[in-house]
């Protein structure tokens, strides 16, 4: 190689989730450059909207914003949020990325995220991070913790935009960053290794009739009611149903909503749900005294480090009742979510007046992580999961040299493990940039000699 | 437009009136449903037993006359929907089977026909605008529950024209017509079926629980298009007053008994007066007959 074209030490990490921010920190904080790029505004991904984490209940909040504030401030690690990589050119060693920066009709480098703006802001839409069951402004960050806690317009929403009137936010700023006219702009950015760490989206559950999810709105997903959960939710972490914020006496937890389900859905297990939802069922317990929490399941798969002794939890101390058996039909009778199954133990028909129904959907991949894969060869299974080298002995690496897979880009996967993985990856980049940088050929004190 | 037209035995004898307001009514918007020139029945069930090629061959037999006079077959009546458009499947995509059926009743046939149900044609040849301007008569003050049955939509992957957990063909059409429908969580849950051969108790309840839940939602009157589950909803329902306190019996009308009525036509050739439980009178209160 010449000398000229010494390959680049620095990585591109497509995605700023957990796994993202853990590969990041990783290497960041040995020594290399990195780009960290995120569609939202800020970074964190799924884990943000997540109130507590199993199997220890750790708020994962808490645990997770020391280190979006960590990759934040990095004096290594370049983060480039609501953005895009719109191509990606070259090899190991060069890759060329182009991204993409949507306009956030804000100039942060001004802006010193006082929060004025979002306050004064008079147009209130639905909010995706709360699942529509929250409001958020015209003018927003994901959450009050946002990194970088800079605000964003959603020109859709804006009344600026959509009827030229307004301009309050642009008035109230003290340090006058609004830009309407702002561009989208691109950035080349030459990097020698890329992670893609776009994680998972959740299965379109109107595909589901039976379930009657986006008809009843008592019928919500996992991550809704994480929302619910959560202390920065849109019911600061009471468990009020969203057609008449009432406290739900009797929830449903269905498992499996379009995972194990090869003739209609996904074939797949997705893994997280038992655990995800034991959890909410206790943490529903935990609120609600005098509620009963019923879970329909196929199987309860808790295998990982005190995962079954969760479950028993769930089951002995918190008396959540467990079904074993699908559900047919949810529908709507007066102010209650009625619950049609079968309970295949004891052969019998189950009926259940709930007052909520929660939903854990399948993981699939993000649409657009199916164009990321194609512009840099990758292969995907037909789920649109990408394709590690090897699933046993190479699980991050790809068949394109340079290119590593972290978290549930691959196939659905709890946080430890994505963590992991994230780690797994890092440490690959890590060897090449090693060897790139000059590590020792040869040992210079024997492994050993020291003790002789 | 002139479709081939498969009425089967129970559109030709107990359920005339099914037949006639197809006819009718389709006539009414443009569309000859012609009547295959040779036709036999159906099967009446679509043979499961892997081996059992012999059952095959009645439906099969219909498809070949279908084929002769042209690419599609028009049918009424859901079960004979369900058994031609699978049996039709089978000959399109199983060759084995193809070829022994063929030999035995000497055809050379491939699945080449489109088997399509009437309210398939509704949708995709008429179009719901299309067929909301033809309508005559003011539905806005009747409520429909439509009633699906087992054999519209299931097996899902054969069937394969609406989603079969929610399906939305009878409603859309139901809207189109200017009604209200009426929204109820029983609509595709089974009526009993044959079961009222050897358990008539099992499926009057089955039914009930039905016909309890159309009225429970508002219901003036069902609509269906599977002559089975008329009959096991509409027969039983005066039994089932006397026995269940405070239940209203509610008319059960075919899907085309209450297209010819929307789109105005002559109603006293839909044998409304066959019906166990009349539709007439709240037909004639809303102003339709």
């Amino acid at each position: 190689m010449a000398e000229d074209r010494a390959p680049i030490t620095r990585v591109l990490i497509i995605g700023a989730g957990i796994a993202g921010i853990q590969a990041a920190l990783d290497i960041a904080n040995s020594g290399y450059e990195v780009v960290l790029v995120e569609k939202e505004p800020s970074i964190g991904g799924r884990m943000l909207q997540l109130s507590e984490t199993f199997p220890t209940l750790d708020c994962a909040q808490c645990i997770l914003t020391p280190r979006t504030v960590e990759a934040g401030h990095h004096e290594r690690i370049r983060l480039m949020t609501f953005s895009e990589v719109i191509a990606i050119t070259g090899e190991i060693g060069h890759f060329t990325a182009t991204v993409q920066r949507k306009p956030a009709s804000v100039n942060w480098d001004v802006c010193t995220g006082c929060g004025l703006c979002q306050e004064k802001c008079p147009t209130k839409v639905a909010s995706p991070f709360d699942r529509a069951m929250g409001k958020r402004k015209a003018i927003y960050t994901l959450s009050p913790q946002a990194v970088p806690n800079k605000p964003v317009i959603d020109r859709e929403a804006c009344t600026w935009f959509t009827r030229g009137k307004c301009r309050l936010c642009e008035k109230v700023c003290p340090v006058h960053a609004i830009d309407y006219e702002q561009q989208a702009t691109t950035t080349q950015v030459e990097v020698g290794a890329v992670i893609i760490a776009t994680g998972y989206t959740l299965y379109g559950l109107e595909n589901l009739g039976e379930y009657g999810y986006g008809k009843i709105p008592d019928v919500v997903d996992g991550l809704a009611f994480e929302r619910l959960l959560s202390a920065s939710g849109p019911t600061a972490g009471k468990v009020r149903r969203p057609s008449d914020g009432k406290e739900p006496k009797q929830v449903v937890f269905i498992q499996c909503a379009g995972s194990r389900a090869p003739e209609t859905a996904m074939p797949y297990c997705s893994k997280i749900c038992c655990m995800y939802t034991a959890k909410h069922a206790m943490l529903y317990k935990h609120r609600v005294h005098d509620g009963t929490a019923y879970v329909f399941y196929i199987d309860v798969r808790a295998a990982g480090k005190r995962y079954e002794e969760f479950y028993h939890r769930a089951t002995e101390e918190d008396r959540v009742i467990y079904v074993r058996g699908k559900v047919a039909r949810v529908f709507r009778d007066g102010d209650q979510v009625v619950v049609w199954g079968s309970d295949t133990l004891s052969g019998a028909s189950v009926e259940v007046a709930a007052d909520m129904v929660v939903l854990a959907p399948a993981m699939v991949p993000h649409p657009e992580t199916q164009r990321l894969a194609e512009m840099l060869g990758i292969p995907a299974n037909e789920y649109g999961f990408l394709l590690p080298l090897d699933d046993n002995i190479l699980p991050v690496e790809t068949t394109r040299p340079g290119v590593f897979l972290a978290g549930a880009v691959t196939s659905p996967k709890d946080i430890p493990e994505t963590v992991a993985q994230a780690s797994a990856a890092a440490a690959k980049v890590l060897s090449l940039f090693a060897q790139w940088s000059g590590v020792p050929q040869a040992m210079e004190t024997p492994v050993g000699a020291e003790a002789s | 437009m002139r479709i081939p037209y498969y009425p089967g035995c129970t559109l030709s004898t107990k359920a005339k009136g099914f037949d006639q307001a197809a006819r009718q009514s389709f006539a009414a918007l443009g569309i000859e449903l012609a009547e295959l020139k040779t036709w036999n029945c159906c099967g009446a069930t679509f043979p499961l037993s892997r081996d059992n090629l012999l059952d095959l061959v009645g439906p099969v037999r219909n498809l070949v006359s279908a084929a002769a006079e042209g690419d599609k077959l028009a049918v009424a009546c859901s079960t004979c929907f369900n058994v031609l458009k699978r049996s039709n499947l089978v000959m399109r995509n199983e060759e084995d089977k193809r070829e022994k059926v063929n030999f035995f009743i000497e055809a050379d046939y491939a699945g080449s026909v489109q088997v399509l149900h009437l309210l398939e044609i509704l949708r995709d040849e008429v179009g719901w605008d299309n067929l909301a301007k033809a309508v005559k008569k003011n539905l806005a003050d009747l409520s429909v529950a439509p009633y699906y049955g087992c054999m519209f939509l299931r097996p899902p992957k054969e069937m394969g024209f609406d989603d079969h957990e929610n399906p939305q063909i009878l409603e859309n059409f139901i809207r189109a017509l200017g009604a209200q429908v009426a929204d109820y969580p029983h609509r595709a849950e089974c009526c009993g079926n044959y079961i009222a051969a050897f358990d008539l108790e099992t499926t009057k309840e089955m039914s009930y629980l039905i016909l309890a839940s159309a009225r429970k939602a508002g219901a003036d009157l069902i609509v269906t298009g599977c002559p089975l589950c008329q009959f096991n909803l509409d027969r039983w329902q005066q039994d089932l007053a006397m026995k269940h306190g405070g239940f209203r019996p509610i008319p059960v009308l075919y899907d085309t008994q209450l297209l010819g009525i929307a789109l105005g036509l002559d109603a006293t050739t839909f044998d409304l007066d066959k019906h166990y439980v009349d539709p007439r009178p709240i037909l004639a209160e809303k102003g339709l007959i």
